[in-house]
């Protein structure tokens, strides 16, 4: 069986290239990076309205996101992803691009629900703001109103998809 | 037993007014009394009133908002009265070119914060009330959204 890295393997003892076959991988940094990243995703605790709600349930024990390793922070210092998860008004635009800006790098939103994906209801109303994307980019928009559990899991899953394949250097496009 | 307190409410009310006509409508509105007038028989008077009558005693308003009808405008008060466990829904009909209608401010204190938000997404005006300015919006903004020829251009508003 070929090795990748190693030459003349059977110059080894077999016990060892055994050991080897089975215990070591090759990758890259930036692919063990992205690896880490996917396995402890740590979202700013952003619920705006209803879709905080289903962000809860999310949360709670039925679904669970602690065992994707999704665990909501009180801080923007400590988070690197934001969960926009509700209706965004003008009022509350800077605020929330400011928590974004507090995020350490690397730092993804994902815009939870038709509010914070396009303005949904509210399109035409005086005081929200149409789609979070006009103030931060958005890497991932799950839509519904609100969006149920699964939804939100799958796009947090998408979210996870893109972060491996941009550690192995591809363009990914947001997906809606 | 509503339809009778619908009767007595109507006629305490003609009877501040001074004439037969200051209710224009007395229906019950879901099993609850109404009663619409127009904003000239709307005085503090009445509201005191049906605040203070021993057999009224509305002394808790729980909601006060306005509509935009387009052809008119309307102030809501949905009152209760505690002692009486009885509900009451007062109408003042103002005209749309020049919203007026009598502040209760000083009767029910709640009333002062929901009469400023009323002024401030209608642009009802309420004379006698002690503070009447924008409640919720900017004290710049120009225009009140809530009424139906308000136009919305959220690009112009960098919302869009």
């Amino acid at each position: 069986m070929e090795l990748k890295g190693f030459q003349d393997l059977e110059k080894y003892d077999p016990r060892l290239a055994e050991d080897l076959k089975r215990n070591v991988l090759f990758t890259k940094v930036e692919q063990v990076k992205a690896w880490a990243r996917t396995r402890s995703l740590w979202p700013l605790t952003f619920g705006l309205a209803c879709c905080a709600i289903e962000m809860m349930g999310t949360g709670a024990a039925r679904y669970d996101f602690d065992r994707f390793g999704v665990i909501f922070r009180a801080s923007p210092r400590h988070a690197d992803l934001m969960i926009v998860a509700g209706t965004v008004t003008a009022k509350m635009a800077p605020v929330l691009r400011q928590l974004y800006d507090q995020m350490p790098e690397p730092k993804w939103v994902i815009a939870m629900g038709s509010c914070a994906t396009c303005g949904g209801p509210y399109k035409n109303a005086y005081s929200v703001l149409n789609g979070v994307d006009k103030i931060v980019p958005v890497d991932v928009y799950v839509p519904g109103c609100p969006p149920t559990p699964p939804a939100l899991l799958d796009g947090v899953e998408l979210l996870r998809e893109k972060i491996r394949r941009e550690a192995r250097g591809e363009q990914v496009v947001a997906k809606k | 037993m509503t339809e009778e307190y619908l009767e007595l409410v109507s006629a305490r009310i003609n009877n501040i007014a001074g004439h037969d006509s200051a209710v224009e409508e007395a229906k019950l509105n879901f099993g609850k009394p109404m009663v619409t007038i127009s904003t000239e028989n709307w005085t503090q008077d009445t509201a005191r009133m049906l605040h203070d009558d021993p057999e009224l005693k509305f002394n808790f308003l729980s909601c006060l908002t306005g509509i935009d009808y387009e052809e008119h405008m309307e102030v809501v008060y949905n009152l209760y009265s505690i002692p009486h466990n009885q509900y009451l829904y007062v109408k003042v009909k103002t005209p749309r070119d020049n919203p007026e209608v009598q502040s209760v401010q000083p009767v029910w204190k709640t009333a002062d914060w929901l009469e400023r938000e009323t002024y401030d997404l209608l642009g009802i005006s309420f004379p006698g009330h002690r503070n009447l300015k924008r409640i919720l919006l900017e004290d710049d903004w120009e225009g009140h959204p809530l009424r139906k020829d308000y136009v919305t251009d959220k690009k112009a508003m960098g919302l869009d």
